[in-house]
């Protein structure tokens, strides 16, 4: 049970929504947007989250599309990971959704809400930091669409009333060999010890990893790709460059993640390596 | 649409229409209990973490726990009390898959969608599913037994 009263709006255009949080804002409330309502309705039950309305997203049609368009696969914020997933047209991003939380759950979980939310892990976000991706954001001057890389930095970089509309992931490199492994500390449902997701593509392996320190986190694109340096040596300056991300908590201290990585990027570069 | 303390919305729930007066911040699983007297989806951990409460939504399964019930506007509900001796209810009972019966709603609800969407289940698609729930009393093979049970895979 939710221990206190607020109200739901239910817009059913970008334009509407916007000026919904806009109006609440001026008449002093504390409006949020609404994806799946898994993380709100969890916090609110506790009282670990102050608001007084919340604003669906799901009936606004740019946030529900899902489909590969014009060279893009175009996921709307308010999709669910399970829609995302039976749909495969990113086999990455599938197989990653499909670790987060359990499969009931990953029929509410919408994408927008993951990116969004204030529970760190954040796995959705971990195949769009490492693919040719950009999102579309509501802002005050109509939608906008920005690098991922600008919009999300280990958490999504929206200003007050902004939300995020879609991700767009280009067509090239939904079907690049990947690699996916998540780690968790005992139960296979759990949030990450460490979870990694990696991409080859014919010029470098990219990697994104989370669990290991307060937000997912890109690893040296530059070692990993290093001609002169062996696969050891790689792993070494890899766990040295991000040791001052790794946080010890009640999964793992920061020496079992270490130790934990390390095996990880282990079987990613002999995966790769059998795939040439 | 924009719903302020008490209101009045209409839920399909077991293919009937429903007016119930809901305040938004009530969950699914509240008002089912509270408000339909429809006990058969139970509150457990109301985190999203045990299944307990699984009802269908539109035939998938959902936490009610962690929906509020205006958000079921428009869509159909089906609770344990809508199975009406659905095969998978004979088939808990031929493989002793309960003791306390506290999970088995949630369960019987899981197992009744995999049924209708995966009929052809391999045994890791079964495992993704009826992960979604917690039994503290069962070994779980009971249950895994009764949903192959149904199944037209080569579990017969
Ligand atoms: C039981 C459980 C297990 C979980 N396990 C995992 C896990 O294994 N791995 C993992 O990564 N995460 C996990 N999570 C976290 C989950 O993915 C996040 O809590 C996510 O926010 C839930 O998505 P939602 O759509 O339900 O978000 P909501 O609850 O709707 O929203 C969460 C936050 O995001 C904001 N928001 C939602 N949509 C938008 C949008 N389009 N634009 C701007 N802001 C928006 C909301 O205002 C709110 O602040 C788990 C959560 C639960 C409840
Ligand atoms: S009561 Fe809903 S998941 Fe436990
Ligand atoms: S039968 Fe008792 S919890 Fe499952």
């Amino acid at each position: 049970m939710i221990p206190f009263d607020f109200d739901y709006y239910k817009p059913e255009s970008m334009d509407e929504a916007f000026k919904c949080y806009q109006d609440l804002l001026i008449n002093n409330k504390k409006p949020l947007y609404y994806g799946g309502g898994t993380e709100i309705i969890s916090m609110a039950r506790v009282k670990g989250i102050v608001f007084d309305s919340v604003i669906d997203l799901k009936g606004i049609p740019e946030c529900s599309q899902l489909e590969v368009s014009g060279g893009k696969f175009r996921i709307g914020a308010a999709q669910t990971l399970t829609n995302i997933a039976e749909c495969n047209a990113y086999p990455l991003l599938s197989k990653t959704i499909k670790r987060i939380a359990d499969h009931t759950i990953q029929g509410k979980i919408t994408i927008g809400g993951n990116l969004a939310g204030t529970i760190k892990y954040r796995e959705a976000a971990l195949p769009l930091m490492i693919s040719d991706c950009s999102l579309q954001v509501m802002t005050q001057g109509g939608l906008a669409e920005l690098p991922f890389s600008k919009a999300f930095n280990g958490k999504l970089q929206l200003k007050k009333g902004e939300f995020l509309v879609s991700v767009l992931i280009e067509e090239n490199d939904l079907s690049l060999p990947y690699n996916h492994v998540k780690r968790t500390k005992q139960e296979k449902i759990d949030y990450p010890l460490i979870t990694m997701v990696a991409l080859k593509n014919e010029k470098a392996i990219k990697t994104a990893i989370t669990g290991y320190g307060d937000n997912p986190i890109i690893l040296s694109e530059r070692i990993i790709n290093h001609k002169l340096y062996n696969v050891e040596q790689k792993i070494n300056k890899i766990i040295n460059l991000a040791h001052s991300d790794c946080k010890g908590d009640l999964s793992g201290s920061r020496e079992y993640k270490e130790f934990v990585l390390e095996n990880m990027l282990q079987e990613m570069f002999s995966n790769f390596e059998k795939i040439g | 649409m924009h719903l302020s303390g008490n209101s009045i919305i209409v839920l399909n729930v077991n293919g009937e229409d429903k007016t119930v007066m809901v305040k938004p911040a009530y969950t699914l699983l509240h008002v089912l209990r509270e408000e339909l007297s429809l006990t058969g989806a139970k509150s457990g951990c109301e985190n999203g973490d045990c299944g307990a409460c699984t009802v269908l939504v539109d035939d998938m399964p959902v936490k009610s726990c962690l929906m509020l019930a205006v958000e079921a506007v428009g869509h159909r509900i089906t609770t344990v009390e809508g199975l009406k001796n659905a095969p998978i209810q004979d088939a808990f009972i031929k493989n002793w898959g309960f003791q306390c019966g506290y999970c088995t709603s949630g369960f019987l609800m899981v197992c009744h969608a995999l049924a209708m969407h995966k009929p052809d289940a391999d045994d890791p698609i079964i495992e993704e599913w009826l992960q979604s729930n917690l039994c503290r009393c069962t070994g779980y093979e009971e249950i895994e037994n009764a949903v192959k049970s149904i199944l037209s895979g080569n579990y017969k």
